[in-house]
């Protein structure tokens, strides 16, 4: 038994890319079941959830990865607390919160998109928080052409709406939207359809959708170009690192998932629900 | 029995087992759908108790977790759901009924079979590849007379589309068991054969007409992907048909895989609420069937 848990963790570790050797951990019990408990940001719970089952997959029944959403804050308690084995954190960590060990699984980015016959080539914070609240309401106002704005506006509950509320300091009761969208690739639609809509759907989903021929534009913000290399190295500013965090330096079970989670094999996961996978 | 006495004299358990094996497989059937009521009902508690009347008297729809920071009003969800549905069926019907009675009365028999074929088609078109029509071709359109054009008029369009089938074949069935003896005695009394299709058959078959609207609006009401895609989905009552809304599906296609607690409750209530309703149109439908 051992023995073949010994190859599947070489397995494991080798498409990590880092052929160290097997962590002689006594906590991972050959033969034994045991749970790993992940609460926290619903942002990252498909993500986890998807590694979860493919680490599922690998371990072949020995580990349950539970997936429990409730929020960053939640998922600092629950780390903190030692009630989660991984608490899922999908900002930046606080100054007070340094006591918790994190990990950065990937990063997610949100940019404006407007259509490739919109004259305007840029906004200011400003402007963007002016559009969106209602107080600018035609495209004459911030140097585009004599139309109404059309606001894309993103469902409650959706991450992206998180990252853009906060980043223009604006809170999601204060839009004004005309057109409600559930997923990204529906925002990237509606705008490709209506040449004076705004809207902001995640950077991944919007350049994959410009490179392939539809007709948006990806707005920059304080200069910084919109793209997935700027969100992966951390420079564009609407954008935010998805964490783990445990209580302690990680070992057994959750150091496997966590070195399973960050490998370069999990990569499709991570762009597949629109994230950028982090630079490491 | 008669054709099967063979069997029946051959193999005495058989009847018994199929019968056993039968009755088995429709408890299973009719438990489901009361395992699904029981747990709409289980899920949707913690809003019903804590929330209450709230979802449909507060004044926005910005749920959260906890009942004090977030409003709940359903209200405009509703309002949505139900001017969809009744615009639709509103169009759908006349659209319908004209189209049966061409089919069964007007049309040539291979006209009348072709377009039969046509409008099966359309009820076979899957209702994402209308959502992915209106949201490329006809909400731009309708922005052009009025932006954004994802609209209530785009929905009612598109659902318009989805239910036509239903109504219509619906209701040719019923024009067809209309007793034939009527329609000759009519034609024998000298009766023009719009006068027979209005005085006569119509009237005749009104219980089935009605069933297939009633049917139509039930498949209206539960229709999501293409709502979802072309209404605009803004929580606001419309105040006309450019602006857009939000439908009680659309709302929980939206929301759910990213709502928590109560937020989550709230919209496993409007799943109930929803399946209430159209088991009330299906019971109308069937009780009307059952009168003629």
């Amino acid at each position: 038994m051992s023995k073949r848990l010994h190859g599947i963790v070489c397995l494991i570790l080798l498409a990590a890319g880092c052929g160290r050797e097997l962590p002689s951990d006594p906590n991972i019990m050959p033969g034994l079941s045991s749970t790993l408990e992940i609460t926290g940001s619903s942002t990252i719970a498909p993500l986890a959830s998807e590694i979860g089952k493919r680490f599922e997959d690998e371990h072949r029944g020995r580990i349950r990865v539970n997936v429990q959403m409730g929020g960053s804050s939640r998922g600092i308690a629950d780390a903190r607390s030692a009630m989660a084995d991984i608490g899922m954190v999908s900002r930046d960590l606080n100054l007070d919160e340094t006591d918790l060990k994190h990990f950065e699984l990937a990063r997610d980015g949100v940019c404006i998109i407007l259509h490739a016959d919109n004259p305007v080539r840029e906004l200011s914070r400003e402007q963007v928080a002016g559009l969106f609240t209602g107080k600018i309401r035609n495209w004459n106002e911030v140097g585009g052409s004599d139309a109404d704005v059309i606001i894309v506006n993103k469902a409650e509950g959706r991450s992206t709406l998180e990252v853009f509320t906060e980043f223009f300091r604006i809170t999601p009761q204060q839009i004004v939207a005309d057109i409600v969208i559930g997923d990204n690739e529906q925002g990237v639609k509606t705008v490709s359809t209506l040449v004076h809509a705004i809207g902001y759907v995640s950077v991944g989903t919007a350049q994959y959708d410009r490179d392939a021929g539809v007709p948006i534009r990806l707005l920059g913000i304080d200069g910084v170009e919109a793209s997935v290399a700027t969100v992966a190295d951390g420079t564009f500013p609407m954008s935010r690192t998805l964490n783990w965090v445990t209580k302690d330096e990680p070992t057994g079970w959750t150091r496997l998932f966590i070195e399973f989670s960050t490998s370069p094999a999990q990569h499709d996961l991570v762009r597949e629900l629109a994230f950028v996978p982090s630079e490491s | 029995m008669i054709w099967f006495g063979s069997w029946h004299l051959f193999r005495p358990n058989l009847d018994a087992q199929v019968g056993s094996g039968l009755r088995l497989a429709a408890i299973a059937a009719s438990s489901l759908v009361l395992l699904i009521v029981s747990f709409l009902a289980h899920e949707s508690w913690p809003a019903i108790s804590s929330l209450g009347s709230r979802m449909v008297t507060d004044a926005s729809w910005h749920p959260s977790a906890k009942a004090s920071e977030g409003t709940f009003g359903m209200w405009p969800i509703v309002v949505g759901t139900l001017v969809v549905t009744g615009g639709a069926v509103m169009l759908a019907s006349p659209l319908g009924v004209v189209s049966a009675v061409f089919a069964e009365f007007y049309a040539p028999p291979h006209v009348a079979v072709m377009f039969r074929g046509l409008i099966e088609l359309l009820a076979g078109i899957p209702s994402v590849v209308f959502g992915l029509w209106g949201l490329m071709v006809l909400a731009p359109l309708i922005a052009r007379v009025s932006p954004p054009g994802q609209s209530l008029l785009a929905g009612v369009v598109i659902v318009t589309l989805m239910i036509l089938p239903t109504v219509m074949l619906v209701t040719g069935s019923a024009l067809e068991s209309v007793p034939r003896e009527r329609v000759r005695g009519a034609v024998a009394l000298g009766m023009g054969r719009f006068a027979v299709i209005r005085h006569v058959v119509i009237p005749g078959a009104r219980a089935g007409i009605v069933t297939g609207m009633l049917l139509g609006a039930t498949r209206a009401m539960g229709e999501t992907m293409a709502v979802l895609m072309v209404c605009g989905n803004v929580v606001k009552i419309p105040r006309g048909v450019f602006d857009p809304v939000r439908t009680l599906t659309a709302n929980m296609a939206l929301e759910m895989g990213y709502a928590l607690d109560l937020h989550r409750s709230a919209l496993y209530t409007s799943g109930l609420a929803l399946l209430v309703t159209s088991m009330g149109l299906v019971a109308c439908a069937q009780w009307l069937g059952r009168e003629s």
